[in-house]
């Protein structure tokens, strides 16, 4: 009978680690937004997209020989440094994730990055944070977005507004990293190229009133007011406070203002602005939008095909490595970024999947033409639009 | 013609905007002040009562529109106006006899109810995204101006354009309105009269008879018309969010402590004062000096005092100032 009890509990605990083997591996990724706050109006689409990519991965059952992706969402408040690092180390210390995808916003991305990320040794691919000083932060090769830098925006504005014959403007920005970071880009660039910028003016997000503001915007004077902010926020605000006072009747949309919002809130009242936002007439953006719709979210939202692109390389890369572990696969992102290799695009996550492990090479396209430049940041393809008719469209890439 | 020039150019960036935003700003510290008065709490929900108003003003003028009812040149919001109003009160009487009854029969100290205002803060800060969500909403519809800028510059021949909004109008008017009947009422009626003595000396008050229960109802159906009446009219000015209304707390807060918190006519006077100094203090004066100075005198800099980051430390630092000097406030209003 001893005998017996033993054998039995021997093939038990066999059979159980057995079990275990054959179970594949659970790799969770964070996914850490501003679920609430200022962004707190585009993220659920940048979240639905993220998690758009995990759920094919592993609908796909290629990741490391049939791993399940779950997504864990944190909020990152977009503004509150310290709320947002204790979510993420939330996330990393009794949640497990194996990367984040995020933050949003550049302040509280820094913010992670130095208090849990590089401590914790995970990676994480920023979707949207896109200030210049996070090109030279300390990240211990951890840290990658799929936005490109504001350093690169400035110039692209400034070519935009030359070419137009526009030489004097104001300069409005929103009182954070991103504001502030793609106002003194634009400033440099411009100025460089003989423009004058007749004052740069803070704004702060979420106020009640933006009366003084435009005074002093109105009063510098200038031929176009540049306005870096949010299209949500302050931005529109600022605006419309412009456009009833007869401050300004032509604007510069950077890419936070450029959205749906702008035609819904002014319409005509716009015509003859322009601007840009970063974008592509790679296939790979139609491919998500077709995608976003099935899954029942808006494709054309803000940074939303940048979450699915920085979900899918975190998942890429895993593969390469052919290890979930942060500290693995992230000497693999920028191979699974660029040329060399075969194209993949959105809804080819599982045949980019099977590509890796047959040894083939890749390289990831995605819905945001994704092409990585050190130190690990979107090159950037931005398109031009210009208001007519109450609506804005494209009329060109750069 | 430059010195006409000046005026305009003064008018339209820095008078009327201030004295819209200002009387919008009086007439959410008239509520503030109140509720300090008569219940003796600073009410942190008072923001997201003003959201939850315009929110609920908002489902109804859709309805409104949907049943093909207009108001003409003027916003189909106002006719909604009494239906956010009333189920503001309802709200606000819901949660007096849920949370604050209960601390009031405990006689609990004033800064537990502050921390409770909080709490029923961060609930309605809830509800209201519930009801209507986080975006960004426009509902003002009819004429948008009495006159633009452009047509005013038409007009007169002048280089400067002066816009006056329909809203900012409506605005000024009703303030101008709503303070009036709230006047009347706590002065001339019976009900208005036990208000004032509940906030005067409340044990006195209850010896001759006032009934505490009614005096705590009727104030907060005011704070929730006034409440509702300052949302919506924000709200027509500049748009629907969520998360603006929890942000204008700050400001509504100074304007009623400068005024004197407790004193009405303190709240109104602190709304100006609060509004003016955010705008007029930031102001880059470049332009209004260009046309009244000769050529040779000219400024080429901006001629601003500070830079609009700094426009909310203005207003606190009157608020320092004041509280310094007079710790009741520019009007006599209970020390705070």
């Amino acid at each position: 009978m001893k005998k017996l009890l033993m054998a039995t509990s021997a093939i038990a605990m066999m059979t159980s680690s057995a079990f275990a083997a054959g179970h594949a591996e659970e790799v969770k990724i964070g996914v850490i937004l501003g679920f609430t706050g200022p962004l707190e109006s585009i993220t659920p689409a940048m979240g639905a997209a993220a998690e758009m990519a995990m759920a094919e991965v592993t609908e796909s059952g290629a990741l490391l020989g049939g791993a399940t992706v779950t997504s864990v969402r944190a909020d990152s408040t977009c503004i509150d440094s310290g709320a947002a690092a204790s979510a993420a180390e939330r996330l990393v210390t009794s949640d497990g994730v194996n990367a984040i995808m995020g933050a949003d916003c550049s302040g509280v991305t820094g913010s992670i990055l130095q208090n849990v990320a590089r401590p914790n040794g995970i990676v994480m691919i920023s979707p949207s944070a896109t200030s210049p000083g996070l090109s030279t932060v300390e990240s211990d090769g951890l840290f990658f977005r799929t936005a490109p830098s504001d350093a690169r925006q400035g110039v692209i504005i400034t070519e935009i507004l030359q070419d137009r014959g526009v030489s004097e403007v104001a300069l409005t920005y929103t009182n954070n990293d991103y504001g502030k970071g793609l106002a003194d880009a634009f400033q440099a660039a411009f100025e460089a190229a003989g423009g004058k910028v007749t004052i740069s003016a803070a704004h702060e997000d979420g106020k009640a009133d933006y009366s003084a503001e435009v005074g002093a915007l109105a009063s510098a004077g200038g031929d176009v007011l540049v306005v870096a902010g949010y299209v949500d926020q302050g931005g529109s605000g600022v605006v419309r406070s412009a456009l009833d006072s007869g401050a300004f009747d032509t604007f510069y949309f950077p890419d936070g203002m450029v959205g749906v919002r702008l035609n819904e809130n002014f319409g005509d009242e716009l015509n003859g602005s322009f601007g840009a936002y970063p974008g592509t007439d790679s296939p790979g953006a139609t491919l998500f939008e077709g995608l976003a719709e099935g899954a029942g979210f808006d494709g054309t939202g803000a940074f939303a095909p940048e979450s699915y692109d920085a979900a899918a390389l975190i998942m890429l890369a895993m593969q390469a490595a052919g290890s979930s572990a942060s500290g693995d696969f992230k000497n693999h992102i920028f191979d699974v970024a660029n040329a060399p290799g075969i194209e993949i695009f959105p809804g080819e996550l599982g045949k980019g999947l099977e590509l890796i492990a047959a040894g083939e090479q890749i390289d990831y396209v995605g819905a945001s033409a994704v092409e990585l430049i050190v130190p690990g940041e979107s090159a950037g393809n931005y398109q031009e639009i210009e208001f007519a008719d109450g609506v804005y469209s494209t009329i060109g890439y750069r | 013609m430059d010195v006409l020039n000046a005026l305009v150019a003064f008018a339209n960036f820095v008078f009327v905007p201030g004295l819209a935003y200002g009387a919008q700003l009086a007439l959410g510290a008239l509520g503030v002040t109140l509720i300090y008065g008569i219940l003796r709490f600073s009410n942190f929900a008072h923001g997201d009562t003003m959201a939850f108003g315009t929110a609920l003003t908002i489902i109804g003028t859709n309805v409104l529109l949907g049943l093909g009812i207009t108001f003409g040149p003027l916003p189909t919001a106002l006719l909604a106006l009494p239906f956010g109003i009333g189920a503001t009160v309802l709200l606000v009487l819901l949660i007096d006899w849920l949370v604050y009854k209960f601390y009031r029969d405990q006689k609990a100290a004033p800064v537990i109810l502050v921390i409770v205002s909080m709490g029923v803060m961060f609930v309605m800060n809830g509800i209201v995204r519930f009801v209507i969500g986080v975006d960004d909403i426009r509902f003002a519809d009819g004429e948008r101006f009495i006159i633009t800028a452009r047509d005013f510059r038409n007009m007169t021949g002048l280089d400067e354009g002066l816009a006056i909004k329909t809203t900012q109008a409506i605005t000024v008017v009703v303030a101008f309105v709503v303070v009036a009947i709230l006047f009347w009422f706590l002065n001339k009626t019976r009900t208005g009269k036990s208000m004032r003595a509940f906030s005067d000396n409340e044990d006195l008050a209850l010896l001759s008879g006032i009934n505490p229960d009614w005096v705590v109802k009727v104030t907060w159906m005011i704070v929730a018309a006034l409440a509702t009446t300052a949302g919506v009219l924000y709200g027509l000015d500049k748009s629907f969010k969520a998360f603006t209304y929890f942000q204008l707390l700050l400001p509504i807060f100074a304007a009623s402590i400068v005024g004197g918190l407790g004193n009405p006519l303190g709240a109104i006077a602190g709304g100006f004062v609060i509004a003016f100094s955010e705008v007029t203090i930031t102001y880059a004066w470049k332009k209004v000096l260009t046309y009244l100075l000769p050529d040779s005198l000219a400024p080429d800099g901006l001629v601003q005092l500070m830079s609009t980051d700094y426009k909310f430390a203005v207003s606190f630092a009157i608020l320092i100032v004041v509280l310094l000097f007079k710790p009741t406030g520019l009007f006599k209003g209970q020390s705070v």
